[in-house]
């Protein structure tokens, strides 16, 4: 029981850095959307665009986990 | 902006049409132009003027709830960008007095010696699209206007919930600046409404009620918002499914009634109307929006008789379904809201589509007064030097500056490495702004800009091109897109978005870095269009672009042409329409530019925008077709009910089918009394959810015709909202005055149809008015099927274009590219693109043919530089990018004996899959090098702190 309530804790204060690699003429377009209709999402994501999630190199991801980001998205 | 920037276009500002001398093709048209007392090329909408001006006037663009000065813009992205002087309010002007503005304009552009003058001008075509009118404030008066301060047109709450607007987007009582709690919209108002002599329907009111009550939701969720219909007139493309979305959204309540009374009572306003059951209701409200109609514009007389062309009936230009575009006058069209009421999507077609008249009348003198733009050369020295950046931050309004702290991001750009300038704008894409961009570029020798606003998607050409007219190359240039993904999405937290800004900026900084300047191509273009379906959309969309100059090939399946307008009797305006339809056989058919395939089918379409091969079968033979653009008029059917006994009983029938029965004469109606329709069979959350469009009018068409025919028939049509927008209400209210029945159904309720002993069929419903439910005994059973689209899928792969939910083919953007597909060089018309009516159809498919024609009549297509490029160096031949790539962009050629991967650049998307798989890192994709990602990568990791 502790431990949960500590995990939960450990949630509550957990502030993700997230990256996003997302393809220009879907996620992206889909992000700006979002923007147009005015939803809001935590501020927690940073994005690169690129024309295609095809450009997505795994090279990419392993950089972005060894510089300690916590978590990868990607939208394509 | 767009018309603003392009050389074929002169604008003449305070300008009206005096006279047009003349035959089509060679008009003398005389124009008067009022003076601006600034000098558009001069000022720099520094705004000093106006700061310095002593004289208050109402604002009117803000619909007079905001106060400001005699030199005026009304908006900021206002073409031309610069300042005027309003004539009725200035002192100089009037009195001779003051002067102030004139000793504070730094760039001397106040100049209070213009006079009055008359410009003639030589042309080959005339266009109007002088747009609509307002309603006059003594029709509103009727419904508390003037007299009640809290109620407001909709062209008052547009501005109200404007951020930029005269609240700063919230919405308050004009009487005591409060938020109102409880708002009602009353619809029709100066609209349906024949009393004001405007018997007509506006088309767009329901939609931007419904779109105007949205925003005000968005800025204040704990408003209730209720809505007074006569009929749900949301038609359009799209808006059905918008609307259901916005009324479970936000709650809405919709009240069917016709518009109430409204009374002051005490601090607020008392609705009183009776509702369908029959019963009085009322109800307070904090403020009531009227929603306005659209009229015909108040000087449409003076065009009229300027133009030398005729006006309809209410005062609006005249046209025909047949030539939807064209006024009374040859040479001299019209397009949007002054040919009869419209929305944005439908105002920016008919403008494509008189493009289209235009160049067909003037095809002989294409390209003779061009002016082509020429960007200075680039400057290659800037890139002997280090990277020279320069940072801008949009505030965007208040879009952007509402929610982040832009100086803040802006001063931390200042600390970026490389970052040699850094500035905010007010708005960056403003004409006025991207001058002082340019200046800024060239002053600070900057080689790579960055500005952070809006998304890339929309306006990164428009800045790529800012540096081109200053000799950088446009591949130097990187967007932080801080609108649309962090101000928008993040409003409530200004701190957590300001940050990301940071980041963003400091990440696309990172990138500029590393950015290389990148040569555009351009490839020839076939100078020949493939029209796939030969209706009546097809066969119009391959008339224009023959008149205009190009070949034009039909590929119609069937063996005959003429699609869904061979089964049309007679036009909304009561025109013969087999006339219509064989004339335009005749011309299809003697045109010397256009060449029909019957039985055809297209079996592949390989290449891209200029040069498409494409193969299409015809009979068991397989012919091979070069061109350059596809036009899709593919069309859709007739729906097929599987309910009220359809296909069972001979006398129910389809509109469709009943028209072809009427056609016959009087003796189609031998022992026929009793005539029921029933509406949206099929469409509206029926088998399908898209409203059919058309059904409505096309029903009371044949309902007046029944009538017309056998004046003793009863005729009933049960309805779930009648939309005869336009001037086709005019039909509705004709059958009305002929005592043709209208029985309202909910989706609930529907009506039955049931055989009866007699022989005959009885049509069982819900009246709602006497709260009971009744039997009609039928002879016809007549059913608005609607219009179903034929199965694209097949097709949707063919070309990559998609597809609606509805299964019809989706425009690029709804209002700013209708016509065009999201693949270049493919365009899109007729019932393909969502059911509409003839007349739509032809304005829909001269548009398509006018932007078809662009690439034709340029004879090149610039290829984007973001492509790949193999080192072949580096390549060991292994042939995987070539097996992976999507788009057949990339051959393995024979260098020395050994293989090696080559680009195609004409057909590579710039997706990348290449180079993220090559095994020796031999590719790198043009604009998003490995490079680049990875100092993204690096840029994101690193804290704000650790910089520098």
């Amino acid at each position: 029981m502790s431990q949960t309530n500590e995990m939960s804790n450990d949630i509550k204060g957990f502030d993700p850095k997230i990256l996003g690699f997302f393809c220009h003429w879907c996620c992206y377009a889909a992000a700006d959307s979002a923007g147009v209709a005015r939803y809001q999402y935590p501020p927690n994501i940073r994005t690169i665009r690129v024309m295609c999630t095809g450009r997505l190199d795994f090279r990419f991801v392993l950089e972005a986990f060894r510089c300690g980001v916590d978590g990868v998205f990607t939208g394509g | 902006m767009e018309a603003g920037r392009s050389p074929n276009i002169e604008i003449l500002t305070n300008a009206t049409l005096h006279s047009v001398e003349g035959k089509p093709g060679a008009f003398n048209a005389l124009v008067h132009q009022e003076p601006r007392y600034i000098d558009e090329d001069k000022c720099t909408a520094c705004g000093m003027c106006k700061m310095y001006c002593p004289r208050p006037v109402a604002d009117f663009y803000n619909e007079s709830l905001a106060v400001i000065h005699a030199p005026r813009i009304d908006y900021p992205q206002a073409i031309p960008s610069a300042y005027y002087i309003d004539p009725k309010a200035c002192l100089r002007v009037n009195y001779e007095t003051c002067n102030l503005c004139a000793q504070t304009c730094t760039a001397g552009a106040i100049d209070f010696s213009q006079k009055p003058k008359d410009v003639e001008l030589n042309v080959g075509a005339v266009i109007l699209a002088p747009g609509f009118g307002k309603i006059d404030n003594q029709v509103l008066s009727r419904f508390g206007y003037g007299r009640f301060p809290d109620v407001v047109t909709s062209y008052e709450i547009e501005r109200l919930t404007c951020a930029s607007g005269p609240s700063e987007g919230h919405v308050i009582r004009l009487s005591d600046g409060r938020a109102p709690k409880k708002i009602a919209f009353l619809q029709c108002v100066g609209s349906r409404d024949e009393t004001c002599g405007n018997g007509y329907c506006s088309s767009v009111c329901c939609m931007y009620a419904f779109k105007e009550a949205a925003i005000i939701k968005e800025h204040e969720p704990e408003v209730d918002i209720t809505f007074f219909f006569m009929d749900v007139r949301t038609q359009g493309k799209g808006f059905d499914e918008a609307r259901k979305r916005a009324e479970s959204k936000y709650s809405f309540r919709v009240v069917r009634a016709r518009v109430p009374r409204v009374e002051q009572v005490d601090g607020k306003l008392g609705l009183v109307w009776v509702d369908e059951e029959g019963t009085s209701r009322n109800e307070l409200f904090d403020m009531v929006v009227l929603s306005v109609g659209l009229e015909a514009p108040e000087d449409a007389h003076i065009i009229s008789a300027a133009a030398g062309c005729e006006l309809n009936h209410y005062e609006f230009a005249k046209t025909s379904v047949q030539n939807p575009l064209t006024t009374t006058r040859p040479g001299i069209f019209t397009a949007g809201a002054f040919q009869g009421p419209k929305d944005v999507p439908e105002s920016v077609t008919q403008a494509s589509g008189v493009a289209a008249l235009a160049s067909e009348l003037l095809a002989d003198a294409r390209g003779t007064r061009t002016v082509t733009l020429t960007y200075p050369e680039e400057d290659r020295t800037l890139l002997e030097e280090e990277p020279r950046i320069g940072v801008f931050v949009c505030h965007c309004g208040v879009n952007i500056a509402g929610v982040v702290d832009v100086k803040a991001v802006r001063d931390y750009a200042a600390t970026l490495p490389n970052v040699v300038l850094y500035d905010d704008v007010l708005y960056s894409c403003s004409q006025d702004a991207l001058k002082g961009i340019a200046q800024k570029i060239k002053n600070n020798r900057l080689n790579r800009v960055v500005i952070a606003a809006c998304s890339p998607r929309t306006h990164e050409p428009l800045f790529q091109d800012t540096l081109k007219s200053v000799g950088v190359n446009p591949a130097l240039f990187e967007m932080a897109n801080v609108r649309d993904q962090c101000a928008w999405v993040h409003a409530h937290e200004p701190e957590a978005a300001t940050q990301k800004s940071k980041d963003l900026v400091r990440m696309a900084v990172a990138k500029a870095r590393l950015l290389t300047p990148l040569e555009s191509q351009t490839v020839g273009v076939n100078p020949r269009a493939l029209v796939i379906g030969g209706g009546g959309a097809g066969m119009t969309a391959a008339l224009s672009v023959a008149e205009q100059g190009y070949e034009c090939l039909i590929v119609e399946k069937n063996d005959v042409l003429g699609g869904n307008l061979a089964r049309l009797k007679w036009t909304a305006d009561g025109q013969d329409a087999p006339r219509i339809l064989k004339e335009m056989i005749d011309r299809v058919r003697k045109h010397p530019k256009i060449k029909v395939l019957l039985g055809a089918k297209l079996e592949s379409v390989s290449g891209y925008v200029g040069n498409f091969v494409s193969t299409v079968k015809v009979k068991e033979k397989v012919q091979t077709i070069e061109h350059g653009v596809i036009l899709v008029a593919t069309g859709a059917k007739e729906y097929r009910p599987k309910s009220y006994l359809y296909g069972e009983n001979d006398r129910v029938m389809t509109q469709l089918e009943l028209e072809e029965r009427l056609a016959k004469g009087k003796t189609s109606l031998k022992n026929i009394s009793n005539v029921v329709m029933i509406q949206c069979v099929g469409s509206r959350g029926d088998d399908m959810q898209h409203c059919s469009r058309l059904c409505c009018t096309q029903a009371v068409r044949n309902a007046l015709k029944v009538k017309e025919l056998k004046p003793d028939a009863n005729v009933f049509v049960l309805y779930r909202d009648m939309r005869t927008y336009g001037f086709h209400e005019d039909l509705y209210s004709a059958a009305r005055r002929k005592g043709i029945n209208f029985i309202r159904y909910d989706l609930e309720n529907r009506p039955e149809v049931l055989k009866n002993k007699a022989s005959g069929l009885t049509v069982r419903f819900f009246d709602k008015l006497l709260g009971d439910t009744l039997d009609l005994d039928a002879d016809l059973a007549v059913l608005s099927v609607g219009v179903e689209p034929t199965d694209n899928t097949g097709l949707s792969k063919l070309l990559k274009a998609p597809l609606t939910q509805d299964g019809f083919f989706l425009e690029a953007h709804a209002k700013l590219r209708p016509v065009e597909v999201a693949v270049d060089g493919i365009y899109l018309c007729g019932l393909a693109h969502g059911p509409k009516s003839l007349d739509e159809t032809v304005a829909q498919a001269k548009a398509a043919a006018a932007k078809a024609v662009i690439p034709l009549a340029k004879g090149r297509v610039s290829v984007t530089p973001l492509v790949s490029h193999v080192d072949q160096g580096v390549c060991i031949g292994c042939g995987l990018c070539e097996s992976l790539c999507p788009y057949k962009a990339i051959e393995l050629v024979k260098v020395d004996k050994r293989k090696k991967a080559q680009t195609i650049t004409a057909s590579c998307k710039g997706c990348g899959i290449c180079a993220s798989h090559c095994p020796t890192l031999a590719i790198s994709m043009g604009g998003f090098t490995d490079e680049a990602i990875f100092a993204q990568i690096h840029a994101f990791a690193q804290q704000e702190q650790e910089v520098r």
